[in-house]
C-alpha cells in the first residue's frame, strides 16, 4: 500500500442498500492519485464501454466523493465530487472547500463511490467505519440552511447517545443539495456550510437523482501516516508564510473583482457579456466590506488564507439576506451580468442560490442569457410566466431562479443550463439563439472573458479546455506551464486547494506528494505522462459524451460567439478575439497535447501512455 | 486540546479550558487522575490513573474536557507546559488574538460554556433574530 492513502473506499448501493470497502491497485493509485484523475478512471474503467449510453441522471451513473494523497496535510481542505457530468456529458472534477475529505480520510476513507438510486430520500451517516443509510423524508424540500440545522443537531445527538462517555462532538462534515438538486437542476451544486459549493459539473442534480440528500462523516482517527512527516511541516510552513503574504486574498477572498474585473481589466460579464466593461465605484469593495462584511475572515480547518467574508444585509428589502463575500463569480453573474450594480441586491441574490443549491455562475449565466431574448424580443413576457425580465430587475431575476429550483413554469426549461436551453429555445422560436449563449460544450464561461487580453484565461482557453466553459480549469501553452491545465489537474487530483497554492515554489507540490507518499514524482514526468494521461482521458470522455449530446471538436473547439464581437464600452473598446488567432492557437494545442487536427487524440499519443482501450473507443469519431 | 466548533456556519469558536479558579472538574475526578500545574496553574491528566469516567465532562460547566478518541484519558488543555503552541501559531498568522497574560482574580469561568450555548449567542450577535432559525 501507498503511504499517504487510507487504502480504502466506501462503495454504496443505494438501490440495493448495499455498503462494501474497495481498493484500488497500487498502479492504479500512482498514476491517477485521486480526486479529479482518478474520478475519471473510476468512471472509465465502470462506464467506458457504454459511455455514450450513460445517462448521467440515471441510476447507472456514479457518483464520487475522492479526497486525494494531500488531503488533510496541504494546508486548505477540498474534496472532489464527480460521475458523468449531468452538463458536459464528460467528467469535470468539482471541489468544494470544507473539512469533508478530513474527516473523511481521518475515518479511514479516500473516498465514497454511490452507485443506484434510492427509492425514498435518504442520506448516508458514516462515523469512523460505522455506516448507515439513512431516511432522509424530514429534509427533502429543505433549503440549505434548515438542512445544515437539521442534520447538525440530529448527528451531534446520534453520537452523543452512542458515545455517552465521550464528551461534546465536534460537528460532523456535511455535504448536501438544496431543492435545485433534489428537483435535477442542470445548474444545482454539491454544498457545504451554506456559501461552499461544487458548482461545475452539475452533480446537484446527480445527488438528486439518487435521492441522496446528503453526507455525514465524523472520523476519529489519524490521518494516513505519511513517507515524511519532517519535511510536510517544512512545507506547510512555506505555504502557510506565503499564504500570509498574500494581501488580496487574505484581506478581500476574490470579492475586489466585482469592481477590478469591470473597471480594470474589462473582462466581466455586463448584461450576459453584451459589454465586459463597467464603472460603478457603488460596486466597489469597499462598499461590500463597510456596510456588508460581518466576518472579516472565515476559514476552514486548516486555512492560512481565509478568503471567505461574511456579508448580511442588515436593513432594508433584503434584511436578513446572509452569504460569502459574495466572492467576485458570485458579484459578476448574479451581479453586473443582470444589469445588477447595487451589493446588497447582489448579496440577496447569491444568498438564494445558496439556499436553494443552485450555481451562482451557471444560473446567472442561463438567467442573463434569458434576459438578453426578453431585450431582443425574442421571449416576452408571457414565454417568461408574466415576469418583466428586465437589466436591473432583481425581483424578477429572484422569481426566475426560484422557478427553476423547482421547475416551475418557464424555470422547467431554464433548469437544463445555458447550452440546452438555447438548443429547445431554436427549435420552439426558429431564431439563432446560440449566438447568445456564453457557454463552452454545455458548461458555462466563468466570469473571466478574454477579449480585452487583460485578465488571465487566454484565446482557447475555454474552447479546448477539458472542462468546458470551468475558469478553475483553464488551459494554454506551454503544456507544463502554470498556464496549462496539466496543473489544475493536479490540484484537483492531490486533493488541494487554488488559492494555497498560489505562487509557490514550482516544484513544491512535486515535493509535497513525495513527502506524503514516498514516491517521486517531477514536473516532467507529470507533463510527459501522468498529468497528461489524465488529459487525455477526460477529453475522450468529453468527446464520447452523450446521450443527448455529443461535442464535436471541428464545431464545438470554439470560443462563445460573442468573444468574437468587438467590445462596444471602456478602455479596451473594438477589441475581440481573432478567429485566425484562436485557429492558429488550436493547431499548436492539438500538437502539443498529441491530438490529431480535428482535436481528437491521437491512436500513437495513446498508446504510449497506455490507454490502448481509450483509442478503441475513440475511433469511431476519427 | 483546542477544538473548533461551529454549529452554525460562520459562527466558529475555540472549545478549550476556560481555567476556572475553583477547578470543578478536579474536585469530581474520584480516583484523583486531575492536578493543578503549580507552573501554570493549568489542570493536568494523568493518563495513567485516568479511568475515562466522563465525570469531570459533567463537573465542568462548559462540558469541555472530552475523551481522547482511541486512548482512554480524558483529554484538558495543559497550556503546552507555559509554552501554548495556540499562541505562537496565532502570533504567525497575523492574527494576534492569542497572548499569554499571567493569571489573574478574574472570572474567566464565565466563559465554560456548552458549544450550544456558546453557538446560540454567537449566532445571535452576528445575524440577529435571523439566528434563530440556524440553531
Amino acid at each position: 500500500m501507498i503511504l499517504g492513502y487510507a487504502g480504502k473506499f466506501l462503495e454504496i448501493n443505494l438501490s440495493t442498500g448495499s455498503v462494501k470497502e474497495v481498493s484500488f491497485e497500487d498502479e492504479v493509485l500512482k498514476n491517477y492519485i485521486g480526486g479529479r484523475g482518478l474520478a475519471a478512471k473510476i468512471l472509465w474503467d465502470r462506464l467506458g464501454k457504454s459511455w455514450q449510453k450513460i445517462d448521467p441522471l440515471g441510476p447507472e451513473n456514479i457518483l464520487l466523493f475522492l479526497t486525494g494523497p494531500l488531503t488533510g496535510y496541504f494546508p486548505g481542505g477540498r474534496t472532489c465530487v464527480s460521475g458523468k457530468s449531468p452538463q458536459c456529458n464528460g467528467v469535470v472534477g468539482s471541489t468544494v472547500a470544507g473539512e469533508f475529505g478530513v474527516e473523511l480520510r481521518c475515518a479511514g476513507y479516500d473516498g465514497i463511490i454511490v452507485t443506484g438510486e434510492a427509492k425514498k430520500p435518504v442520506y448516508l451517516f458514516i462515523k469512523d467505519s460505522n455506516v448507515e443509510i439513512r431516511s432522509a423524508e424530514h429534509i427533502w424540500g429543505k433549503d440549505a440552511k434548515q438542512t445544515v440545522k437539521v442534520l447538525t443537531g440530529e448527528c451531534r445527538e446520534f453520537l452523543g447517545k452512542s458515545y455517552p462517555l465521550y464528551g461534546e462532538w465536534k460537528e460532523p462534515a456535511l455535504l448536501y443539495i438544496g431543492q435545485a438538486g433534489e428537483n435535477r437542476v442542470r445548474t444545482a451544486v454539491v454544498a457545504a456550510k451554506w456559501t461552499h459549493a461544487a458548482g461545475y459539473g452539475g452533480y446537484g442534480a446527480l445527488m438528486g437523482s439518487k435521492k441522496l440528500k446528503a453526507i455525514a462523516v465524523k472520523g476519529t482517527g489519524p490521518l494516513p501516516p505519511v513517507a515524511n512527516i519532517e519535511k510536510i511541516k517544512r512545507l506547510i510552513q512555506t505555504v502557510n508564510d506565503s499564504a500570509y503574504d498574500n494581501e488580496l486574498w487574505r484581506r478581500w477572498g476574490t470579492g475586489g473583482g466585482g469592481y477590478h474585473f469591470g473597471a480594470q481589466t474589462s473582462s466581466e460579464p455586463v448584461r450576459n457579456w453584451q459589454e465586459e466593461w463597467h464603472d460603478e465605484k457603488g460596486y466597489g469593495v469597499d462598499q461590500f466590506e463597510n456596510k456588508l462584511w460581518i466576518k472579516q475572515s472565515w476559514s476552514d480547518f486548516g486555512c492560512p488564507t481565509c478568503c471567505l467574508k461574511i456579508a448580511m444585509v442588515k436593513n432594508g428589502k433584503y434584511k436578513g439576506a446572509i452569504t460569502d463575500n459574495p466572492d467576485y463569480e458570485m458579484q459578476a453573474y448574479l451581479g453586473t451580468n443582470l444589469g445588477i450594480f447595487v451589493p446588497e441586491e447582489n448579496v440577496y441574490l447569491s444568498t438564494l442560490a445558496d439556499d436553494l443549491g443552485l450555481c451562482g455562475i451557471q444560473t446567472g449565466n442561463v438567467i442573463g442569457f434569458a434576459a438578453e431574448l426578453y431585450q431582443r424580443g425574442i421571449l416576452n413576457k408571457e414565454d417568461l410566466d408574466g415576469i418583466e425580465l428586465k437589466w436591473g430587475n432583481v425581483e424578477a431575476f429572484a422569481s426566475l431562479i426560484k422557478k427553476i429550483a423547482f421547475r416551475e413554469g418557464i424555470g422547467d426549461l431554464l433548469a437544463e443550463g445555458t447550452y440546452r436551453v438555447a438548443l429547445k429555445i431554436e427549435k420552439i422560436k426558429n431564431v439563432d439563439v446560440l449566438q447568445y449563449a456564453v457557454q463552452s460544450k454545455g458548461i458555462s464561461i466563468g466570469a473571466h472573458g478574454i477579449r480585452s487580453g487583460k485578465d488571465f484565461p487566454e484565446s482557447v482557453s475555454y474552447a479546448v479546455g477539458v472542462q468546458g466553459g470551468d475558469h478553475t480549469s483553464l488551459t494554454g501553452l506551454p503544456l507544463d506551464s502554470s498556464g496549462s491545465e496539466l496543473g489544475e489537474i493536479l490540484n484537483d487530483s492531490g486533493v488541494l486547494c487554488n488559492f494555497n497554492s498560489f505562487g509557490l515554489p514550482r516544484n513544491l507540490k512535486f515535493d509535497f506528494y513525495t513527502a506524503v507518499t514516498g514516491l517521486k514524482l517531477t514536473r516532467k514526468d507529470w507533463s510527459n505522462n501522468k498529468g497528461l494521461k489524465i488529459l487525455q482521458l477526460q477529453r475522450a470522455e468529453l468527446l464520447l459524451g452523450g446521450p443527448d449530446h455529443i461535442w464535436n471538436p471541428r464545431v464545438h473547439d470554439v470560443n462563445p460567439p460573442r468573444f468574437y464581437e468587438p467590445l462596444p464600452s471602456g478602455p479596451y473598446k473594438g477589441k475581440r478575439v481573432e478567429k485566425s488567432e484562436v485557429e492558429n492557437y488550436k493547431r499548436r494545442y492539438y500538437r502539443a497535447a498529441g491530438w490529431n487536427k480535428d482535436g481528437i487524440p491521437k491512436t500513437e499519443t495513446l498508446k504510449k501512455l497506455g490507454l490502448e482501450d481509450v483509442d478503441k473507443a475513440l475511433e469511431k469519431l476519427r | 486540546m483546542i477544538r473548533v466548533f461551529m454549529l452554525v456556519p460562520g459562527a466558529d469558536f475555540p472549545h478549550f479550558c476556560a481555567q476556572c479558579q475553583d477547578y470543578p472538574c478536579v474536585e469530581s475526578c474520584p480516583v484523583k487522575a486531575l492536578s493543578i500545574s503549580k507552573q501554570t496553574g493549568a489542570v493536568l491528566v494523568d493518563n495513567e490513573t485516568c479511568i475515562a469516567c466522563g465525570k469531570c465532562i459533567d463537573a465542568c460547566p462548559g462540558r469541555i474536557p472530552h475523551m481522547h478518541p482511541k486512548e482512554k484519558h480524558i483529554v484538558i488543555c495543559d497550556l503546552c507546559n507555559g509554552n501554548p503552541q495556540c499562541v505562537k501559531v496565532c502570533r504567525e498568522g497575523g492574527w494576534n488574538v492569542l497572548k499569554i497574560v499571567p493569571r489573574e482574580d478574574q472570572p474567566y469561568k464565565l466563559y465554560a460554556r456548552t458549544p450550544e450555548e456558546t453557538a446560540r449567542d454567537l449566532a445571535l450577535k452576528m445575524y440577529g433574530e435571523k439566528s434563530e432559525e440556524f440553531i
